[in-house]
């Protein structure tokens, strides 16, 4: 076989595997969205499993009555801004002491908040939760934020990122009367918007996302977010099999999600990329 | 003549102030991270090892000192030996599926052609659901008689299967999810690792003679190792921490089948409430965890430096 036909034999198989997965990876979604408008009145069957005959959304109006998911999304929206904001603040302040300063213990320290980089959260949820019982702060919106204020990774990728400005530019500002804060805000800051961008598009996903912590430390509507408040829809006895109910609780969850993911996919992806860990 | 010295003496004070803030002026801006770190990372840390040297459960209520009791206890029982087992089957069979599969799709998608960002959307949508709801959808495709994984495989002639009640299947259900969940995932990472390499080397190749297979295994394959274990360190880590999708669609049965480390975890400590014994367990997952976790943030450093 010459060189021309191997490559173009190999360019159609490539593209039929291509379509082949990227069908059975888009099958989930689909039929969870098309399941969550199945009227309740025809049973779901091997032979009746896509579109209703009688599409509604009425599974949407009783998940929505079940389960608050208002309240959810607000705890949610709460806990990944709340994280964010006080990450923005510390990843800065240490990203550029640690950039621009030399200081006594320096190497030891970085060392020390960059050890949390190498220990994942989830093996430490036993002390976490015993020093949430004991600041008496279980079952609140406080609770599920408070171990992530500080980041490793986000003080590291600052302090990377504040190195690359050129040292002139901030004895200049310096010499024109600014102070530290007046030279981090006017001089680094501003460089580093896409490193920051990418940082919080990361850190609000993997909070979106988070699960296992959440679940610990929360015991109520008042304080759940949408993943555990999810999975408690899913563990109710009494909803059982109406898969339509739970695929329609499924897509409340996960619709605006992918709507922002359609939007933003450029973004999106960037911010993965630029992550790579929490 | 009293005046100036007093005066020398008073800005010699205030440099002396100056050049004291100047230098603790570093340690405050890393004091909130480090006060979070401290007390959520390093403190527990310390905490966890130190009870897990400890009995304390519902009937050991003060804590007695085992020395390494609860691991002794821990790899003697046939039960966490079985979780040891499903975490290290499930590291071993994912992490290399999924990379591997991430691998060839972006080899595939790699050129221009019109429908690749609905390809890339396509692989890369589940990276951006919560697990829980995806395992959600998934217990919904196991479902027996109507599951559409059920219908898909009857389509083949195969008979259907309870994926999740069978202790033989469970764990390759929790298996098939997690490669779907993820593989679009460590693609854009090929992807991105393809972007950067350069273009005169394939140009060259192909002046030579070379073919696509070989250029692939001769140029791109070489040139994407970096990336290659940037991903499977993360792939491995994530493997480790498997849980959410346990609680959601098996609850670590049927007879034990799917339990993993971070449920057994989080079960001996709410269920059982046995402290010593899931303080061992974790201090096992951060000794299982800490090699990859260190290459994990050596190729993170490279990325950053060299990017």
């Amino acid at each position: 076989m010459n060189k021309r036909h191997l490559n173009s034999a190999l360019n159609s198989f490539g593209l039929f595997v291509l379509g082949a997965v990227a069908l059975l990876w888009t099958m989930p979604i689909l039929w969870a969205i098309a399941v969550s408008f199945h009227s309740p009145n025809e049973p779901l069957s091997a032979a009746n499993l896509w579109w209703s005959s009688q599409p509604t959304p009425s599974n949407y109006a009783q998940a929505l009555q079940i389960a608050p998911f208002g309240q959810y999304y607000l705890n949610t929206i709460i806990i990944v801004l709340g994280i964010l904001a006080f990450q923005l603040v510390t990843i800065c302040l240490a990203g550029y002491a640690f950039a621009r300063y030399r200081f006594r213990g320096q190497n030891i320290l970085f060392f020390l908040i960059i050890l949390q980089l190498m220990l994942p959260s989830s093996a430490l949820v036993v002390p976490n939760y015993a020093t949430i019982r004991s600041l008496g702060l279980f079952d609140t919106l406080l609770a599920v934020m408070l171990p992530f204020f500080g980041s490793a990774f986000g003080t590291f990728l600052m302090r990377q990122t504040f190195k690359t400005v050129p040292r002139e530019l901030d004895d200049a500002a310096r010499v024109d009367g600014a102070n530290w804060l007046q030279s981090l805000w006017n001089v680094y800051i501003p460089p580093a918007r896409p490193a920051l961008i990418a940082f919080a598009l990361s850190s609000i996903s993997f909070h979106w996302n988070d699960f296992l912590w959440p679940l610990i430390v929360t015991n109520s509507t008042a304080s759940r977010p949408l993943t555990v408040g999810l999975a408690v829809l899913t563990q109710l006895g009494e909803i059982g099999a109406q898969w339509p109910l739970v695929m329609a609780g499924t897509i409340i969850v996960v619709g605006p999600l992918l709507v922002l993911f359609l939007i933003f996919q450029r973004q999106f992806i960037d911010s993965f990329l630029h992550s790579g860990l929490k | 003549m009293a005046l100036t010295s007093q005066a020398t003496v008073e800005t010699k004070q205030a440099e002396r102030h100056l050049r004291f803030r100047n230098a603790a002026l570093p340690y405050l801006l890393i004091s909130p991270t480090l006060l979070f770190v401290a007390a959520f990372t390093l403190w527990p840390l310390l905490r966890v090892i130190h009870d897990s040297l400890y009995v304390q459960n519902q009937a050991v209520q003060t804590p007695r000192f085992t020395g390494l009791g609860n691991f002794l206890a821990l790899f003697s029982d046939p039960f966490f030996r079985g979780v040891i087992e499903n975490t290290l089957l499930y590291v071993i069979i994912t992490v290399p599926v999924s990379v591997f599969l991430a691998l060839v799709l972006a080899l595939l998608l790699n050129r221009k052609f019109r429908a690749l960002g609905l390809y890339r959307l396509a692989f890369f949508y589940p990276t951006v659901l919560p697990m829980v709801s995806a395992a959600t959808i998934w217990l919904f495709m196991y479902t027996p008689g109507y599951g559409l994984l059920n219908v898909f495989i009857e389509f083949f002639h195969i008979p259907s299967q309870n994926w999740l009640g069978d202790p033989k299947l469970a764990l390759i259900a929790l298996m098939i999810l997690g490669v779907w969940k993820q593989t679009g995932y460590f693609m854009v990472f090929f992807l991105a690792g393809m972007q950067g390499l350069p273009h005169d080397v394939f140009e060259s190749a192909k002046l030579d003679g070379a073919n696509i297979v070989q250029s692939t295994l001769a140029i791109t394959l070489p040139l994407l190792m970096g990336t290659t274990l940037f991903v499977t360190t993360i792939a491995v880590i994530n493997a480790f921490e498997t849980v959410d999708q346990i609680y959601i669609m098996t609850g670590g049965g049927p007879v034990n089948a799917t339990n993993m480390l971070l449920f057994d975890l989080w079960q001996t400590l709410f269920s059982y409430l046995d402290v010593g014994r899931a303080s061992a367990i974790s201090v096992i997952l951060v000794v299982m965890l800490l090699v990859f976790t260190a290459v994990n943030f050596i190729s993170t450093e490279r990325r950053a430096t060299y990017e």
